[in-house]
């Protein structure tokens, strides 16, 4: 599969990356040199195989429906790098 | 007398419990080396203040006879775990200034066995890179011939390039696709990446969750047995922590492995494989055959689409990881006219090349039309290669292979540079490792003709480190590998 | 319901899916309060706020939440399910994705019946539920160059009921949205306060030449947050896809946003990019796992839900369906009811209870919770009726004093001395006096206006103070007048 100038730019959108318009053949041949290589797997039979995600053979172990965490906004908006009246702020939201 | 860093800690514990040397001395012995080695970049972050002041309970607490496990020892942590109060970047641009209000899980073991926090080390940008150059604070200068500029090998080369240049007594790393084997196989020191699950990933910066563990950088094994003790455990916030008891990973160091089954993989001596490696590894079987181990040779067959896996799996979840680091609430920010400026702004500003690269292929292969032939097909072969490795332990009980395919290489490589392909190949014995959650250890099996250390990885089976630290010792005591000074 | 275009004849075909946040201490992944109503950013931990290193854990009530309303909506309870991550960046969003099922929920195909107003039922299929973690909600309205952002309610869980496309009419998917309300609100799940959102509903919306069975373009609305509106929405696009069609156009896959102060729908201002989600197993969190054994545990601790409840109110206690669907609705309705009729007559309890009772609430503005007239004394009042202690008439009286004092009527009719009258002696004595004063009209109902009858027993009645009691009137009145 190779993909086109249009595709790296999607995927650039979805990722929230910009790239520059004169770097956009650069990225696009690096990603097809990539996609190439990884292609190898069409090699591998893997016809009744079952997708293995995690090795992790437990079953999920829930927790207590306890509230632990109170009042603590001054730790979440500590790093903010901006922030009024105990809200993170930003930018407007285009809708 | 050798120098108190050049200790390894059960060396330094013995020292501070027969009051050879107070921790605040130790300490201070340390603070005064890090300030000479400053040119090796090893470290981000110095808290020489902090560690002074945690010394001085340490050595409270030896007066008082209630020293832990850990007690003075003096340690350097990878920038990917978040530390309470000290900041945490993950050697990033993105999170300039950022400063954790919570501990992860395993510094939180660490520290509160007495472990003292030096600072915090160099590393890979999100731990994405084998050869350290992808940080933003610039590549780590491999201590071994440090006139050469080296690499001390990545991720955590700054861990690895610590303990081997007696910066620290060991470090932590974290290892999603050799991350702690390759760096520890250049710098000529011993870490193991612990079973997936043995170690908690609460408050570790996430690369891939389905691969990434933490697990110890030291000086020989029985440090890093120590250390693993210590790391390691069940943790409720961390939902694929394994609720398994720990067992004291030092008890088995010494044994015999006597009628042990050492498995040989043919698919790890590929055409070309560089030849001292080949003959290291030979001498590496060599030990264990003489100590009484029997050798079987093994199949891997699915091996060399061991890489292509990885390098699908690694940056689909690394993309979804990754998304958290927007501008909004913490690290850095890059205005723009409205949010989704914002975001990309800061983001395109705030990552990395290598880092980008990982979010972008992450991206395209979990995207709607490519999913199923890139991820899914990644997940089904990432399951055969989970398969040989179980076929393969009903015929072994661990398996001896190389390390890395090559000694530490030169600092901004050409080669290495010019496609990020080449760089990738140096993780081909390592990641089969993370794609079946299997513990390994790299340990120092001598030097190469021009000086540089090579390592040997021993791999066990599932939450089966005993066996890799029990066989890592036997080769560790032949092979008599000497320390740099 | 059809629409008459102006050339054809045409049918809706809507499809509804509910976000119901469920009722719990704790978020569903994390740790932190699911109050509402807080100062911004308070209930929010560091798994909430997707700080670096954070990973979700379960919380093990949203999944006894998540079975009870399975089971509430007689589905399939999957023992094995996932959560994925759904990608995609939002401010609302702090990790970037959100946690949620996708592949393998925890709920498969359900079904609930829904009451019409003609009397009848039409079952509704559900064809999932899953569980996920809601998204924050922030302020964008009040500067124009910034959004504030608060992310208290970030995590707090969800369910997400999935219809199938069964809906014909806004009517039933009103019927629809008003019973899933009663059946979460009966389990204690969701509490289904629209207007607080934590019952939110997305719409899909179609139309077909009536008698045809094809699927056409759908249109979705998110998040409208009354049943009414809900009804506007779907008889408004609806509609517009006639029109649409009618005209000779094509109707456009889209997002739209319903607008409720025209009713109307509208497409977005920004065309939303055709989004991607690249959903993926979430690597954090191990598969799910439950046994039969839990699921059976649930099952029978489960209510008794609204329609088995109508049900029984009809078979057992002879009340009406309609009757029995209106009292059954709501939860405390339906137990407010039960209480007052053990022991009474069901039927006349049921009759005060929906009419002046009702009325009394909303004269007052009260809640059922709040009614100064307890269910047993709503009872006691229905039995001096029944016992001939006091008159239907004297009953409202005595309602009106309950529903100011609180007090029990047996009490207020002895203090107040309202007992009826039944002691034949002093009733014809009373019927002398009026025949007695009233002799021209004597006359004139002996010639024949025999509708001058119930002037005198009102007259009788009145003399009496109401407490009279009537047969007894009657039956002297008809004696003496012959």
């Amino acid at each position: 599969m190779t993909i086109d100038k249009q595709t790296v730019n999607r995927i650039a959108f979805l990722s929230h990356l910009k790239i520059d318009e004169n770097k956009i053949e650069e990225a696009q041949d690096e990603f097809n040199k990539i996609l190439n290589w990884v292609e190898k797997l069409s090699e591998v039979n893997t016809d009744n195989v079952e997708p293995l995600s995690s090795v992790n053979e437990n079953s999920l172990v829930c927790r207590e429906d306890i509230v632990i965490e109170k009042n603590q906004a001054d730790k979440i908006l500590a790093n903010a790098p901006v922030k009024e009246y105990g809200y993170f702020v930003v930018p407007k939201v285009v809708e | 007398m050798t120098e108190i860093t050049q200790l390894t800690i059960h060396e330094t514990l013995d020292g501070l419990k027969n009051k050879k040397f107070s921790t605040v001395e130790v300490i201070k012995e340390y603070i005064k080396e890090m300030e000479v080695k400053r040119s090796l970049n090893a470290y981000v972050l110095e808290t020489p203040e902090t560690a002074l002041s945690q010394a001085k309970e340490s050595d409270n607490r030896y007066f008082q006879g209630k020293e832990r496990r850990l007690e003075g020892i003096p340690l350097g942590i990878k920038d990917l775990f978040c530390t309470k109060g000290i900041r945490s970047t993950a050697c990033s641009h993105i999170l300039d200034g950022f400063i954790p209000q919570y501990e992860s899980s395993v510094t939180a073991n660490l520290f509160s066995s007495g472990g003292i926090c030096l600072g915090k080390l160099n590393m890979d940008e999100f731990a994405m890179g084998g050869s350290n150059e992808t940080s933003y604070y610039g590549p780590v200068v491999n201590p071994w011939q440090q006139n050469r500029n080296l690499v001390a090998g990545g991720s955590s080369g700054g861990s690895a390039a610590a303990v081997a240049a007696n910066i620290c007594a060991a470090a932590t790393g974290t290892d999603t696709g050799g991350s702690i084997r390759q760096p520890s196989s250049f710098c000529g020191v011993t870490g193991i990446k612990p079973t997936y699950g043995r170690c908690s990933r609460y408050g570790i910066m996430a690369f891939a969750s389905s691969l990434d563990q933490a697990g110890p950088i030291a000086k020989d094994v029985r440090d890093c047995a120590l250390l693993l003790n210590v790391m390691a455990g069940y943790d409720a916030k961390d939902s694929t922590s394994a609720n398994l008891p720990v067992p004291d990973f030092t008890k088995v160091l010494g044994q015999s492995v006597k009628g042990l089954k050492i498995g040989i993989p043919a698919q790890y001596r590929p055409d070309g494989l560089n030849e001292e490696i080949s003959a290291y590894w030979d001498k590496g079987i060599e030990i264990l055959r003489s100590a009484g181990a029997e050798i079987v040779d093994i199949s891997l067959p699915h091996t060399q689409y061991a890489l292509a896996t990885y390098y699908i799996i690694a940056p689909a979840e690394a993309s979804s990881n990754l998304a958290r680091y927007d501008g909004v609430r913490y690290g850095l920010r890059v205005d723009g006219d409205h949010l989704d400026n914002m975001y990309i702004n800061t983001r395109t500003e705030g990552f990395g090349k290598e880092v980008k690269r990982r979010i972008m292929i992450g991206t395209y292969v979990l995207s709607a039309g490519y999913y199923d032939a890139y991820y899914l097909k990644a997940q089904k072969v990432r399951r055969l290669i989970r398969d040989d490795f179980i076929k393969a332990f009903k015929q072994c009980d661990v398996i001896l292979t190389p390390t890395s395919p090559t000694a530490a290489f030169p600092i901004g490589d050409k080669h290495m540079n010019e496609n990020p392909i080449n760089m990738w190949l140096n993780d081909i014995f390592t990641v089969s490792v993370n794609l079946a959650g299997l513990p390994a250890l790299s340990l120092p099996i001598g030097l190469s003709a021009d000086g540089l250390p090579l390592g040997l990885q021993l791999i066990g089976k599932s939450f089966d480190e005993e066996t890799v630290f029990r066989a890592a010792a036997v080769i560790e005591k032949e092979a008599k590998f000497e320390r740099l000074k | 319901m059809i629409i008459q275009g102006k050339t054809n004849k045409w049918e809706i075909v809507c499809g509804l899916e509910i976000h119901c946040q469920i009722i719990s201490k704790s978020k569903i992944f994390s740790t932190a309060s699911t109050k509402f109503g807080a100062d911004a950013n308070q209930n929010v931990s560091f798994v909430d706020a997707g700080m670096p290193g954070m990973l979700p854990t379960l919380n093990q009530y949203c999944v006894y939440q998540a079975v009870k309303t399975g089971l509430g909506l007689c589905a399939k309870i999957n023992k094995y399910s996932e959560f994925s991550r759904k990608n995609y960046f939002y401010a609302d969003m702090p990790t970037g994705y959100q946690i949620t099922q996708f592949q393998y929920p925890i709920v498969g195909e359900g079904v609930v019946t829904i009451d019409l107003e003609d009397g009848t039922t039409k079952e509704i299929r559900i064809e999932r539920m899953h569980i996920e973690q809601d998204a924050a909600k922030s302020i964008h309205d009040i500067d124009p160059h910034k959004s504030f952002i608060d992310l208290n309610r970030a995590g707090v869980g969800l369910m997400e009921i999935v219809t199938k496309p069964d809906f014909r009419s806004p009517e039933e998917a009103g019927a629809f949205l008003r019973k899933l309300r009663s059946i979460l609100r009966y389990l204690e799940t969701c509490d289904g306060n629209m207007d607080e959102g934590s019952l939110r509903c997305d719409i899909n919306v179609s139309v077909r030449p009536y008698g045809t069975k094809e699927l056409r373009t759908r249109c979705e609305m998110k998040n409208v947050n009354s049943v009414k509106f809900v009804m506007q929405a779907i008889e408004n696009e609806a509609k517009r896809h006639v029109e649409v069609y009618e005209s000779g156009g094509t109707v456009e896959q889209e997002t739209r946003q319903f607008d409720a102060v025209s009713g109307q729908t509208k497409a977005m201002r920004k065309k939303e990019f055709a989004h991607d989600y690249r959903y993926f197993p979430e690597p954090d969190l191990p598969p799910l796992i439950i046994s039969d054994e839990y699921i059976k545990q649930i099952a029978d601790e489960l209510p008794e839900l609204p329609d088995a409840k109508k049900n029984r109110f009809v078979n057992e206690l002879g009340l009406t369906k309609y009757d029995a669907a209106v009292i059954c609705e709501n939860k405390e309705v339906a137990y407010f009811f039960e209480k007052a009729a053990t022991g009474h007559d069901a039927k006349k309890v049921a009759n005060w209870l929906m009419g002046d009772f009702f009325a009394m609430l909303k004269r007052k503005n009260l809640t059922i919770e709040q009614s100064p007239i307890t269910a047993e004394n709503l009872g006691r009042l229905v039995d001096l009726i029944e016992q001939n202690i006091i008159s239907g008439k004297i009953a409202k009286d005595v309602f009106e004093i309950m529903s100011e004092t609180g007090e029990n009527p047996e009490k207020i009719v002895e203090e107040k001395g309202l007992k009826q009258v039944t002691d034949s002696s002093t009733i014809e004595a009373i019927v002398d006096q009026v025949i007695a004063a009233n002799m021209d009209k004597v006359e004139a109902y002996k010639n024949g206006k025999t509708g001058l009858f119930g002037w005198f027993v009102g007259q009788v009645l009145k003399e009496s103070k109401g407490k009279a009691n009537p047969q007894i009137v009657n039956k002297f009145i008809q004696e003496k007048l012959g």
